[in-house]
């Protein structure tokens, strides 16, 4: 059997030159980037000390730690370690709603259609961006030398890290609210705070709250490990378990965290679902 | 001018807003009851927290004047005043950001590749077999889970101190976020053209090659750049536990209060990851505005 038509190549090409005769550039810029990306990512193996000895023994120390793990066993510490995951997820908690309580006064500054002017909007954005562009551990270093080590300096740690991070979502979720309900208030008298209050919160507000929700979520892994550097929580746990080699109890912490974040992922998602439900409905 | 407003009779108006009432009463009930139910939650999370305000309020002029401390220089002046004073160990310190941002760069690729080649056994239209992606999901579930910095803090006892254990951390990090990101855009690839090389005869390979991998490439390599930008940041902290990068000489700076280093040093990564952001961000949108023409 043969092909229906055989289709005549050169025609073809007379008739798609764009097709058969790309221009050199755009054939060699893929193998090009591609080259580069690799000749980076290989200079970057043997300037970081990758050696194929170093590896092969790191991976079988790695097995032999991983058959330590086995089976994972708190001990005798199981209450504090509930203790810990309960500090954890206060932290959290605590952490986020502070952020948020005093990111969204500040993310209305940083809003084009709260304040037109750009006078606070600019300096207000890149103090987000900031902060952000700080490691929450970062920020836990500098609170254990204000208020000392503890969970406490993990909650303004956690609280000062996504107040840039949140500023910044708010004030976004601000801007592509509806113009109109604002509007509207203003036809009818209300001042600007009215058109805040009235017409602008109403409209963000379940977005916010979605937003807050996941940030919880997040911040459950966050708050795992600022314990590392002394801000409490089970993190403080897992790494003095690592570092005297303890390696059962380092594995049910890790079992530990992951049934906590997955129960708080359920948890907020339900939530998130009912007030995004209730928001469709009204 | 009459005004044409009709008013119901008072009785249908009675039972009208009657009902109104009760609405908005059960709405507000429901709003009191878990503003109330959220409260109790922050009160026991402050608890928990071990929160005092009292060291919060005495201290927290402390926040303040640490900001003012790491601003000034030894001898009292502004660190503004005399900047190679206040950037003394510039050299060491890029010499440190380059390979954090090494660190970051490798483990990025190499968790990328990790990802790539998991992600088409975990997306549900591609995987060969039900269980396979089962367990390919739960073992990418597990490394999204775990944060980097615990599996440095493991890696470092493994491999040793240095650079290699942040490498390792950050790419099995990476592989197990990237791979779920991945598995959704494969997910929501057309499965026409999969259908079309099939008939060919082509392998399953082949099929994930001519027909899911030009729908994705886009998709995969936005994540990634996205995916790089974060890992700068942890890789920031990497040295924190011991696994290279500018880390460990910010945490000494904090720990032995060497003020005028711990501005400066936290200066060099703030403008580093500002221009890892907006590099980025350009690259991206000149790979999709490559792509929107065709």
């Amino acid at each position: 059997m043969s092909l229906p038509e055989t289709p005549d190549q050169a025609q073809l090409r007379e008739r798609y030159p764009h097709i058969f005769n790309r221009p050199m550039s755009a054939r060699l810029a893929t193998p090009v980037v591609l080259l580069l990306a690799l000749a980076v990512f290989v200079f970057g193996l043997v300037d970081l000390d990758f050696s194929p000895s170093r590896i092969l023994a790191g991976l079988s120390q790695l097995g032999w730690i991983a058959r330590l793990m086995l089976p994972p066993d708190p001990g005798s510490s199981l209450p504090v370690y509930l203790k810990a995951l309960g500090e954890t997820l206060s932290i959290a908690v605590l952490g986020t709603t502070l952020a948020a309580c005093a990111a969204f006064p500040v993310s209305l500054l940083a809003a084009r259609n709260v304040i037109p002017s750009a006078i606070f909007r600019f300096p207000v954005r890149r103090l987000f961006d900031t902060i952000r562009g700080v490691d929450t551990l970062i920020w836990a270093l500098v609170w254990i030398n204000v208020v000392g080590l503890g969970p406490f300096a993990g909650v303004l740690a956690i609280a000062v890290s996504d107040f840039g991070a949140l500023g910044k979502l708010f004030s976004e979720a601000m801007e592509s609210a509806d113009r109109k309900q604002v509007e509207g208030v203003r036809a009818a008298g209300g001042n600007a705070l009215h058109e805040i209050r009235f017409g602008l919160l109403p409209q963000v507000l379940p977005v916010i709250a979605g937003q807050v929700l996941y940030f919880i979520e997040s911040n459950t892994r966050s708050a795992t490990i600022i314990g590392i550097v002394g801000a409490g929580g089970i993190g403080l746990q897992l790494a003095e378990q690592i570092r005297v080699l303890e390696w059962q109890k380092v594995s049910f912490l890790i079992l530990m965290i992951l049934v906590a974040v997955a129960a708080i992922d359920w948890i907020s998602n339900r939530l998130r679902f009912a007030i995004i439900g209730r928001r469709a409905v009204a | 001018m009459a005004v044409a407003v009709s008013i119901l009779p008072s009785q249908q108006l009675e039972a009208l807003s009657d009902a109104y009432h009760r609405a908005v009463a059960r709405r507000r009930l429901r709003l009191a009851l878990s503003a109330l139910v959220f409260l109790a939650v922050l009160l026991a999370a402050a608890v928990g927290a071990e929160v005092n305000l009292r060291t919060f309020f005495t201290y927290f002029g402390n926040f303040v004047s640490y900001f003012d401390r790491i601003f000034t220089l030894d001898d009292g002046h502004r660190v503004w005043t005399n900047v190679p004073e206040w950037f003394w160990g510039l050299k060491k310190w890029a010499k440190l950001l380059g390979e954090t941002l090494l660190i970051s760069y490798v483990g990025t690729l190499a968790g990328m590749l990790v990802a790539f080649c998991l992600n088409f056994l975990a997306a549900e239209n591609t995987s060969p077999a039900p269980w396979v992606r089962f367990t390919v999901r739960r073992v990418l579930e597990f490394a999204r889970t775990v944060p980097g910095i615990v599996f440095a803090l493991i890696f470092v006892i493994a491999f040793g101190l240095g650079p290699v254990a942040g490498v390792l951390a950050i790419a099995v990090h990476s592989s197990g976020a990237l791979g779920k990101l991945f598995s959704e855009v494969v997910e929501n690839a057309d499965m026409k053209p999969v259908e079309g090389v099939r008939a060919t005869g082509a392998s399953w390979l082949s099929c994930m090659r001519f027909a899911v991998l030009p729908q994705v490439i886009a998709g995969f390599s936005s994540y990634t750049l996205l995916r790089f930008e974060i890992n700068v940041r942890e890789a920031s902290v990497m040295g924190f536990v011991g696994a290279g990068g500018i880390g460990q000489e910010l945490v000494v700076a904090i720990r032995k209060f060497y003020y005028s280093d711990v501005s400066a040093i936290l200066v060099m990564i703030v403008v580093t990851v500002f221009l890892i952001d907006i590099g980025t961000g350009w690259l991206r949108g000149r790979l999709f505005g490559a792509e929107a023409p065709t």
